[in-house]
């Protein structure tokens, strides 16, 4: 009962000002945390989708689970750790220093073996760009704290079931 | 046609059967204050503080079972409003509440009497909406409207900006509202009530658990049926004491904190609670862990997410309480529990509510005695303390909204004017307001308009010169250290009462009591008030103490 799980939740809003803040602080109220959280349009102009990643105990999950369902601007939520497989990915932007080029060799040759892209390059640093789930964005950021991180920003999760598995 | 924002809003209440809005005027709702000048189909009550605005629109929906309304001005005004939406909230209770908003150039500017309403209330009402447009106004209104009475009733708020109040746009009502992301769930799974069924059938020491989802539904009826057709005792909550005759032989009394002692060993003895429209408030449960231990859990809520939040629930039943106790009532019979029922008339017959009364002192009890044998067919509205669980303790109550209080916020000064609402929404009922010394001038102000009104209100306040539920805690839990309680230098509240307007009584001594009462029966032109000074120090009980278990209540007498 008590041991506490990761779970996403995956959240289809209605796209208006203000919606972002009930879903937020129906959390902060209760003081349950938001680990990760990502919010875009989606094709449908009228609708949004929330990626959101928490945790808790099962009654805690369970009271998230029914409380985001209680929100009138909310249309559908599913809890994408129980119901099915699901495939996620994250983007991350990474800014390091590039003081010698040995160094950005170096550094050009890591982001290879994580298929990062260099979308920008300057005489002292380079952007890097890498998508991957947790595990992987994690190994790499490792890697590159070792040459000295400037700047570093991430979408947070986003996430959707698998082929054809009906939502619950 | 083109109509002012204003009036369109108007026109939309009307569209919706407003009666009465309660309000505050003030700069940012002056258009919608003058849409209403002079309107007929609706009356305006002007209220002498926006709390009591709101406190009053909740009492005229808890006693008509529609939305009430409220209105005032930006920033202050809504602030003022804030208590009376959080107590709507707590208690499930149809509201719309409709601030005026600043114009929208100046909204985030800090400008004047501006503030986030929406963002000060989204913990605290069911939905919220900021219109910054005229022709946003009607379908909101539709919305809020359908929101705010139907699943899980609760107040919806309505933040308009002044310049959307003052601009032209065609009115166009919409005839049915639809919201995709809101379909409340009304019918209960076939399979868990056919589940609950068997479970009802099996125990042998089963009871009912009623609470104020039952009024708000309607079901009071349906609840009426259940208990009958088996025979099964019932416990209603404070919020929803009428929903099952409390005159019956079958009905436990309260349960909880200040609950009857039957009620509470009943849980502690029962193998099946049936909890419909209540919540296992901790109020009622004490300590978890001792709450039924014994007991398997059928819950019928019209909200999932009241369900499990506090006690784990074997029979989940998510919809309406009158569909799903109608379907339910056809599949149970009597019960065949001889000998728990014999139990329960032994607990009940050993352990009923009791004092003890002296001749030179009034006790409040006897006091609440005395208006139940009076008025028992009124509407009873009480404020929060000592006071509201002696009325819930000695007034028999027998039908559904009949009896209101703040049981979830727990308001003082949500009386006098919840009676005020509770008097327009039943002109031909007798409405007494059972008050507190402490709780009945935190909104004394609103006697101007009962008074100005002509309303018949009887106002009885039990006045034992402390904030009494606090002092008994501090006696019990405190040593005695009777910190900010004592209330001796308040006014004398017969004097303040002439002074309103209002007729006023002060009584001193036991014998006086029934004569006070037979007076204010014949005062029909004008509020009554009787100031009936009671022993000071008398405490609640039984008492079951914060944190302890239902069977460990202490008893108070013998």
């Amino acid at each position: 009962m008590n041991s506490e799980e990761r779970h996403i939740f995956s959240v289809l809003v209605e796209n208006r000002f203000g919606v972002l803040a009930r879903v937020a602080g129906l959390f902060s109220g209760r003081g349950f945390n938001i680990d990760s959280l990502n919010v875009a349009e989606t094709h449908d102009k009228s609708i949004s989708h929330i990626t959101l990643v928490t945790h808790g105990d099962a009654q805690i999950i369970d009271q998230i689970y029914q409380h985001l369902n209680r929100l009138i601007d909310v249309i559908e939520v599913t809890d994408l750790s129980t119901a099915g497989t699901h495939v996620e990915r994250e983007l991350v932007l990474i800014k390091i220093a590039t003081d010698d080029p040995q160094k950005r060799t170096e550094i050009l040759q890591v982001a290879e073996v994580f298929r990062g892209r260099v979308i920008d390059m300057k005489p002292a640093s380079i952007v890097l760009e890498i998508t991957g789930d947790e595990g992987k964005l994690k190994a790499a950021i490792d890697i590159f704290n070792t040459y000295g991180i400037l700047e570093l920003a991430r979408t947070g999760k986003i996430a959707m079931l698998r082929g054809s598995e009906k939502k619950e | 046609m083109e109509l002012k924002g204003a009036q369109i809003l108007v026109d939309g209440l009307k569209r919706e059967g407003v009666e009465y809005i309660f309000g505050v005027n003030g700069g940012a709702a002056m258009p919608i204050f003058d849409a209403l000048y002079g309107e007929t189909e609706i009356k305006l009550i002007p209220m002498r503080h926006e709390q009591g605005a709101s406190h009053a629109a909740d009492g005229y929906a808890r006693v008509t079972g529609k939305v009430g309304v409220a209105l005032a001005t930006s920033g202050p005004g809504a602030t003022n409003l804030v208590t009376g939406i959080a107590t709507a909230y707590m208690d499930s209770i149809p509201m719309v509440a409709i601030t005026g908003q600043v114009f929208t150039h100046y909204i985030g500017s800090d400008a004047f009497q501006e503030c986030d309403v929406i963002g000060v209330t989204r913990p605290i009402c069911k939905h919220s909406y900021l219109i910054k447009s005229s022709d946003e106004i009607a379908d909101v209104v539709a919305e809020a409207f359908h929101i705010a009475q139907t699943g899980k009733p609760g107040p919806v708020i309505i933040d308009i900006a002044k310049d959307a109040q003052n601009n032209e746009a065609l009115f166009e009502y919409p005839e049915t509202v639809d919201i995709r992301s809101y379909k409340p769930q009304v019918h209960g799974d076939p399979a868990q009530i056919a589940k609950a069924a068997a479970l009802i059938k099996e125990a042998k020491r089963p009871m009912l658990y009623a609470g104020g989802g039952v009024v708000l539904a309607n079901a009071s009826e349906e609840l009426r049926q259940l208990t009958l057709n088996t025979q099964i005792p019932i416990t209603v909550t404070l919020m929803g004491l009428g929903a099952f005759p409390e005159t019956h032989p079958l009905a436990m009394e309260m349960p909880g904190m200040h609950g009857s002692c039957c009620a509470n060993y009943a849980f502690t003895g029962s193998d099946l609670v049936i909890a419909v429209g209540a919540r296992f408030d901790d109020r009622v449960t004490g300590d978890l862990s001792k709450f039924a231990p014994n007991a398997k859990k059928i819950h019928i809520d019209i909200d999932a997410s009241c369900i499990g939040k506090n006690v784990p629930v074997d029979v989940p039943i998510v919809g309406d309480a009158k569909s799903v106790l109608t379907e339910l009532n056809k599949q149970v019979s009597t019960a065949d529990i001889d000998p728990w029922r014999d139990q329960i008339q032994e607990w009940k017959r050993k352990y009923p509510f009791e004092y003890e009364q002296k001749s030179d002192v009034v006790m409040p009890q006897y006091v609440i005695e005395k208006i139940y044998e009076h008025y028992s067919d009124a509407i009873v509205v009480a404020d929060v303390g000592q006071h509201q669980m002696w009325a819930a303790q000695y007034f028999k109550f027998t039908e559904p909204r009949q009896w209101l209080n703040s049981g979830g916020l727990g308001t003082m000064g949500f009386s006098l004017p919840a009676a005020i609402g509770a008097q327009l929404g039943c002109p031909d009922k007798t409405v007494v307001n059972i008050n507190g010394d402490g709780s009945y001038i935190m909104t004394i102000q609103e006697l101007v308009p009962a008074v100005t009104m002509q309303l018949p209100l009887k106002i009885f306040i039990i006045n034992n010169m402390y904030l009494g539920m606090v002092r008994q805690w501090q006696e019990l839990f405190h040593g005695k250290r009777y910190s900010a309680v004592d209330y001796h230098d308040n006014p004398d509240f017969a004097l303040l009462a002439q002074a309103f307007g209002a007729t006023g009584l002060r009584v001193e001594h036991p014998d006086d009591v029934e004569p006070a009462l037979q007076k204010a029966k014949g005062i029909t032109d004008g509020p009554v008030v009787i100031d009936f000074i009671v022993d000071e120090e008398e405490n609640v009980f039984p008492m079951v103490p914060a944190g302890a278990g239902l069977g460990d209540v202490i008893r108070g007498l013998s």
